[in-house]
C-alpha cells in the first residue's frame, strides 16, 4: 500500500515502514538505544530526504522510547536522578550542538563530518564493548569449568567519578559519585545527538557502563529516560524552524516501533548482560563498517544534489 | 524583442505561413495529491484549428512540454581525498525545473530547430537555467549533466521523442506519467506546433498539482502552526508509546 508523504513529498510503501519501524522498535527496547544511528540511514535508502528523515526520526524516537521507558518503570530499573543529571547535561549540550551544526554547515562539509563522527564513535564504542563483552565472556566459562562460582562483581576501579567534587548519593544505581563526569556525559552525548540526529542512546550506555560504572540493569532503562527529552527537545527544535518533522512519516515508523519496542524489552531480560553487549557491539561495529565502506569506496554517482539555501 | 519582431513577420506574411492554431483538451487541469497519491498520468489532446486547408509541404509536428516549480539547486561532486570520498566542489545551478516532460511527435532535432528550441527553452538541456560556476571550476557543464541525469533516473525528467500521437495533421494526443514523488504547484503546460523545424503556434496552461484532504490540512499546519503541529507530533509519540506499553500489559495478564 503506497501512502504520500505530507512533508517529504514522496510517495512510499506504508507496511515497509511499518516493519522498518518495528525492527529498530526491537533494537531499541533490547539495548536502550534509541535506534537512530540505523533508522537514519535507512530512511535515506528508501529516499526519505535527509532533513526531514533526520527530524522525524527525532519523534519517533520519543515515542519508542517512552514505550520502552514505562516498561523499566514496571521493573524499576530506572534511576531517575541519574537521569535527571545526565538530562541536564544533554539539553545544555544539544543546543551547543545545534551551533555547532550550524558551523559545520557554513563551512559547507556537515555531512562528512556527520559520517565520520559515525565511523569514529561507533568503531572505537564497538570494538571496546566488544573485547570487552569477549572477554567477560570467557571468564564466566573458566569459571565455569573449574567449578568455582562465577565472579559475579566487576571489580571496582576508583577512578576520577569517586574524586571529583559535587558528590550525589544515586541509590537506584547504588552509587556514590561526583555529578560532574554525569554531566558531561550528557553535554557530549547531546553534542553529538544533535549533529548526528540520533538519540545518541549507542554512545550513553558504553559511557555509563564504563565510565561511570552503572549496573548494566539500570542503564537502559535510564538511558531511555534521559533520551525521550532530549529528542523531544530536538523534534520540537525541527519542527519550528525547519519545518521538516512529517508526521504521516512518523505514525507509520512508531506505530512498529512502539509495538518492537515492547517486544525488544522482553527479549532483553531473557538475555544475560554479556550476550546483550556482544550483540550490541556487533550491530554497531556493522553500522561502522557499512558507512566507513561508503567514505571509502568510489560512489557509483560521485554527483548529488540539494536544496539551495538563502534564496 | 525577438518575438515582437516574428510575430509582426508572421502577421505581414499571411500568405506564405498557414495560421494553426492549437484547440486544447486536458484529461484533467489539476492532479489532486491525497494520502493514496501514487502517482498520476495526465492525457494532454487537442485539435489543429485552421482556416485553410492543410499545407503541403512539411508535416506537421507537435511538441508538448510539462514543467514543475523552478527552484535552485545545488549539485556536488566527490572526490578522493586522504583516502576517503569527500564533496569538494560545488555549483548551484540557477533554476531547474522540479519535474520536467518534453514528448514530440518525431526525434525531437526533426521538429525543432535549434534556434527555436533556444528561444522558447524547450529540450531538457534549455529547461535547467545555469548561469555560472565559480571559476575554479572548469567543467560546469558537467554539473548541469549530472542534475538531468539524476533526475531522469528518478523519473522526474522525461524525454518522450515520438510519443505525440498526430492524425491526419489535426488530432494529436499524448499521456505523460507524472511519477509518485510530486512537488506542489503549477505545473506549465506548453504546446508546439512546428512546421519545417520552426514554431508556427504555441498554446499554454497550467496543470494544477495541490495536496488536498488531511495532506492539505498537515502541511499548512506545518508552516502556519509550527508550535502547535510538533506539540501534536510529540503527543502522538508519547500517547503510542503509553498505549502500546498498556496493550501489552493486557496481553501479558491475560
Amino acid at each position: 500500500m503506497q501512502i504520500y508523504l505530507p512533508i517529504a513529498e514522496v510517495s512510499v510503501n506504508a507496511f515497509l515502514l511499518l516493519g522498518l519501524g518495528g525492527l529498530v522498535g526491537i533494537l531499541s527496547g533490547m539495548f536502550g538505544v534509541g535506534g537512530g544511528f540505523l533508522m537514519t540511514p535507512l530512511l535515506f535508502f528508501i529516499g526519505i530526504p535527509s532533513a526531514v528523515a533526520v527530524a522525524t526520526e527525532a519523534n519517533q524516537i520519543v515515542a519508542s522510547s517512552f514505550s520502552g521507558v514505562l516498561a523499566h518503570f514496571k521493573r524499576r530499573t530506572v534511576d531517575l536522578k541519574m537521569g535527571t543529571v545526565l538530562l541536564i547535561g544533554g539539553l545544555i549540550g544539544a543546543a551547543l550542538g545545534v551551533v555547532v551544526f550550524n558551523y559545520l554547515k557554513s563551512i559547507g562539509q556537515v555531512d562528512l563530518l556527520v559520517r565520520l563522527c559515525y565511523v569514529v564513535f561507533l568503531g572505537v564504542i564497538g570494538g571496546l564493548m566488544f573485547i570487552e563483552s569477549l572477554n567477560a565472556i570467557r571468564r564466566s566459562k573458566q569459571a565455569a569449568a573449574s567449578g568455582r562460582p562465577p565472579v559475579g562483581k566487576r571489580k571496582h576501579h576508583r577512578g576520577l567519578v569517586h574524586t571529583l567534587p559535587f558528590k550525589m548519593r544515586f541509590r537506584t544505581s547504588g552509587l556514590y559519585i561526583s555529578v560532574i563526569p554525569p554531566v558531561i556525559v550528557g553535554i557530549v552525548v547531546g553534542i553529538l545527538a544533535a549533529i548526528m540526529g540520533v538519540g545518541g542512546g549507542f554512545i550513553m550506555v558504553p559511557a555509563m557502563i564504563y565510565l561511570l560504572g552503572m549496573p548494566t540493569k539500570v542503564v537502559v532503562g535510564t538511558s531511555l529516560f534521559q533520551i525521550i527529552f532530549v529528542t523531544g527537545f530536538t523534534t520540537m527544535l525541527h519542527a519550528t524552524t525547519n519545518y521538516t518533522v512529517d508526521i504521516m512519516l512518523a505514525v507509520l515508523l512508531l506505530i512498529g516501533g512502539v509495538v518492537g519496542a515492547q517486544v525488544g524489552t522482553r527479549i532483553g531480560v531473557k538475555l544475560k548482560a554479556e550476550q546483550l553487549r556482544i550483540l550490541l557491539a556487533l550491530m554497531v561495529l556493522a553500522v561502522c563498517g557499512k558507512l566507513a565502506l561508503d567514505l571509502l569506496l568510489q560512489p557509483a554517482e560521485l554527483y548529488s544534489l540539494g536544496a539551495a539555501e538563502g534564496h | 524583442m525577438m518575438r515582437a519582431l516574428l510575430i509582426c513577420l508572421f502577421t505581414l506574411l499571411p500568405g506564405l505561413l498557414a495560421s494553426e492554431e492549437v484547440v486544447l483538451g486536458l484529461s484533467s487541469d489539476k492532479v489532486a495529491i491525497t494520502t493514496s497519491f501514487d502517482g498520476s498520468e495526465i492525457l494532454i489532446f487537442g485539435a489543429v484549428k485552421r482556416e485553410e486547408p492543410i499545407p503541403t509541404g512539411a508535416p506537421l509536428g507537435v511538441v508538448i512540454t510539462v514543467a514543475g516549480p523552478s527552484k535552485p539547486v545545488v549539485v556536488r561532486r566527490k572526490e578522493k581525498r586522504f583516502g576517503i570520498w569527500v564533496n569538494i566542489d560545488t555549483v548551484e545551478v540557477d533554476a531547474a525545473p522540479s519535474f520536467y516532460a518534453v514528448a514530440s511527435s518525431a526525434p525531437l532535432d526533426e521538429v525543432l530547430s535549434d534556434v527555436e528550441d533556444l528561444r522558447s527553452k524547450i529540450s531538457i538541456d534549455r529547461a535547467i537555467r545555469s548561469v555560472g560556476a565559480p571559476s575554479n571550476i572548469m567543467d560546469s557543464a558537467s554539473f548541469t549533466e549530472a542534475v538531468i541525469r539524476i533526475r531522469k533516473e528518478a523519473d522526474l525528467y522525461q524525454l518522450l521523442e515520438g510519443q505525440v500521437a498526430v492524425d491526419e495533421q489535426t488530432l494529436f494526443r499524448t499521456a505523460i506519467k507524472l511519477p509518485a514523488n510530486l512537488t506542489e504547484g503549477d505545473y506549465a503546460t506548453r504546446i508546439f506546433l512546428t512546421r519545417d523545424r520552426e514554431v508556427i503556434s504555441q498554446y499554454e496552461t497550467k496543470i494544477d498539482v495541490r495536496k488536498v484532504g488531511l495532506e492539505r490540512w498537515l502541511f499548512t499546519m506545518s508552516r502556519e502552526n509550527a508550535l502547535l503541529y510538533g506539540l501534536m507530533s510529540l503527543t502522538i509519540a508519547i500517547v503510542a508509546g503509553w498505549g502500546a506499553s498498556a496493550a501489552f500489559q493486557l496481553f501479558r495478564q491475560s
